[in-house]
C-alpha cells in the first residue's frame, strides 16, 4: 500500500509540475486556446458564414479544432523534458516511468479539458448550436480527452529529441486518434441534437480507445525514454 | 536471412535470382488467367432474366486479395519482428522489421489503388466513406507511412529502432479491425463477405485465385530478401563509418602523443 501511494504521489508531481510550469509559462492558455478558437473562425469563413451548415458540422469541426490543438499541447509536454537534460534527472531520480507516463498524461488531459470547454463556449456563440444532452457531451469530451492525452504522451515522447519532431508528430498521431474523431464526432452529433444517432453507443468506443491507449503508452513509454 | 556476401555487388544471389525469375513469370501467367482465361462474372437474374454481377471488374480481384493477404503477412512480420526488436535489440530484427513494414505498406498502397479501380464499375464510386473496411485500411496505410517517415529521421539508431517498433506494434492493432470489418459492420461496408470460406467460387476461377496468392507471397518475398539486404548493406556502411572514424581519431590521438613525448625529450635535450 505505502508502494501505490507513493506511486501515485509521483503521478501528482509530475502532473503538478507540468500544469504549475503552464501555470506560470501561460502558453497552453495564451496561445492554444486562442489558436483553437481562430480555427473555429476560419471554419466559419471557409464555410460562408452559413450558420445552418456551421451548426450541422459543428461535432466535427470541433473535434478537429481539438486534434489540431492538441498536437500543439502535446509538443508543448514534451519539450518540458527536453531543456536542460530535464529527462536525464527525472530518469536519474529514479522516478518510475510508469508514473511519469500518467503524469505527464493527466497533465495533458486537465489541459484538453479546459481547452474543450472553452471551444464548446465557442460553438454556442459563433455557430449557435445548442446541448441536447450535457451528460453525454461531458463523458465523451473526457473519454476522447483521455485517449488524446495517453496517445499524445506517448507520441510526443516518441518523437522527442528528433530534429523533425514538428513535422513528424502530426503525421504519427493523427491517424492513431481518427477513431476518437470518428466517435466523439457520433456522440456529439447526438449531445447537440443535429443527428439523429446513439451517442452513447460511441462512448463506449472512446472508453475502449482511452483504455487501449493508456496502456499501451504505460507499456511502452519506458522503452521510449531510456538509453 | 543471412546478409549479402561482401564481394558481390548488389544485393542479388543465386537464390534470389531464382525467386524474382519465378515471380516474373508468375506475374506473367498470372495476368493472363485473371485477364484472358477466366470467364467475367455475369450471371442472369432467375426472375427477370436481366444480366448481373461484377462483369470484367471481377478480375482485378485476382490481384487485389493476394496483395491484401500479403500485405497482413508482410505487416505481421513487421510486428513479430518489432517484438524481435524490444526483445532482443539486435539489427536483424530492426532490420527486418523495416523491410517488412516497407514492403507491407507498398502492397497497402496498392491495395488501396487496385480497390478502388475495381469499386468505380461495381460501386460506381472511386472512394465510399460510409465503407468500414475502405477507412481502417486506408488509416493503416497512413500509420506505416508515418512508421517509414519515423525511420528516414536521423537518431541514434538503438532508440531509433526501439521507437520504430512501438509505432509499428500501435499500428498492427488495426489489422483485426479491418479482417473483422465485414463481420461487425455488416450495414456499414460494401465489401462482401468472404466467398472463400463458402466455397462459391470455384475451377478456373478458384484456381487463379490461389495461383495469384502464391505469385505475390513470391513477389513479397523478394521484395523483402532485397529490402532486408539493401538495410543490411546500410548497417555495415554505418558500422565501417564509425569504426573509420575511431580508427582515424586513435590515429590522431597517437600522433599527438608522440609529438608530445617528442617534444619532452627534446625538451630535456635542450635543457641538458
Amino acid at each position: 500500500m505505502v508502494d501505490v501511494r507513493r506511486f501515485l504521489g509521483d503521478v501528482r508531481l509530475v502532473a503538478g509540475r507540468d500544469l504549475r510550469i503552464e501555470a506560470r509559462s501561460r502558453v497552453v492558455a495564451a496561445q492554444v486556446v486562442p489558436f483553437a478558437l481562430l480555427v473555429l473562425v476560419l471554419f466559419g469563413f471557409a464555410l460562408d458564414a452559413d450558420q445552418r451548415t456551421l451548426g450541422t458540422f459543428a461535432p466535427g469541426l470541433f473535434w478537429v479544432a481539438v486534434l489540431l490543438s492538441a498536437l500543439l499541447a502535446v509538443h508543448r509536454s514534451a519539450t518540458l523534458e527536453q531543456s536542460d537534460g530535464t529527462l536525464d534527472a527525472l530518469r536519474m531520480s529514479g522516478l518510475a516511468p510508469l508514473a511519469l507516463f500518467l503524469g505527464k498524461a493527466a497533465a495533458v488531459f486537465v489541459q484538453l479539458l479546459a481547452l474543450e470547454a472553452v471551444l464548446v463556449g465557442g460553438l454556442l456563440v459563433f455557430y449557435g448550436v445548442e446541448v441536447d444532452d450535457p451528460a453525454l457531451l461531458i463523458v465523451a469530451g473526457v473519454l476522447a480527452g483521455a485517449t488524446v492525452a495517453a496517445a499524445g504522451t506517448l507520441y510526443g515522447a516518441l518523437a522527442s529529441g528528433l530534429g523533425v519532431r514538428e513535422t513528424l508528430l502530426p503525421i504519427l498521431l493523427l491517424p492513431v486518434l481518427a477513431p476518437v474523431l470518428i466517435a466523439a464526432t457520433r456522440a456529439f452529433d447526438d449531445a447537440l441534437g443535429v443527428a439523429a444517432v446513439d451517442g452513447w453507443a460511441w462512448t463506449g468506443l472512446l472508453a475502449a480507445t482511452a483504455l487501449v491507449a493508456t496502456v499501451v503508452g504505460a507499456l511502452a513509454y519506458g522503452a521510449l525514454i531510456e538509453d | 536471412m543471412a546478409g549479402p556476401d561482401e564481394r558481390r555487388d548488389g544485393t542479388g544471389s543465386r537464390g534470389s535470382r531464382l525467386l524474382g525469375a519465378g515471380a516474373l513469370l508468375g506475374i506473367v501467367a498470372l495476368v493472363v488467367l485473371a485477364f484472358v482465361a477466366t470467364d467475367a462474372d455475369v450471371r442472369i437474374h432467375p426472375t427477370t432474366g436481366e444480366e448481373f454481377g461484377q462483369f470484367d471488374a471481377v478480375r482485378m480481384l485476382y490481384l487485389h486479395v493476394p496483395m491484401a493477404v500479403l500485405m497482413y503477412a508482410a505487416f505481421v512480420v513487421c510486428a513479430v519482428a518489432s517484438v524481435g526488436v524490444l526483445l532482443r535489440r539486435t539489427a536483424w530484427w530492426d532490420v527486418m522489421a523495416y523491410a517488412a513494414g516497407e514492403v507491407g505498406t507498398v502492397l497497402c498502397g496498392l491495395v488501396l489503388v487496385t480497390g478502388s479501380i475495381w469499386g468505380r464499375p461495381v460501386w460506381n464510386t472511386w472512394w465510399e466513406w460510409g465503407d468500414v473496411r475502405l477507412m481502417t485500411t486506408l488509416v493503416l496505410f497512413l500509420l506505416f507511412v508515418g512508421y517509414l517517415a519515423l525511420r528516414r529521421t536521423t537518431a541514434d539508431p538503438r532508440l531509433q529502432a526501439r521507437r520504430a517498433a512501438v509505432v509499428a506494434l500501435v499500428a498492427v492493432l488495426d489489422i483485426p479491425l479491418i479482417n473483422r470489418s465485414v463481420a461487425w459492420w455488416e450495414n456499414r461496408t460494401l465489401h462482401q463477405q468472404s466467398t472463400l470460406a463458402e466455397f462459391k467460387i470455384e475451377d478456373l476461377t478458384l484456381f487463379t485465385l490461389m495461383f495469384g496468392f502464391l505469385v505475390f507471397g513470391l513477389v513479397a518475398w523478394w521484395l523483402l530478401v532485397h529490402r532486408f539486404r539493401v538495410g543490411w548493406l546500410e548497417q555495415a556502411a554505418i558500422d565501417h563509418d564509425v569504426a573509420t572514424a575511431l580508427a582515424e581519431r586513435r590515429s590522431e590521438t597517437s600522433a599527438t602523443d608522440l609529438d608530445a613525448a617528442v617534444g619532452r625529450r627534446n625538451d630535456g635535450e635542450d635543457t641538458v
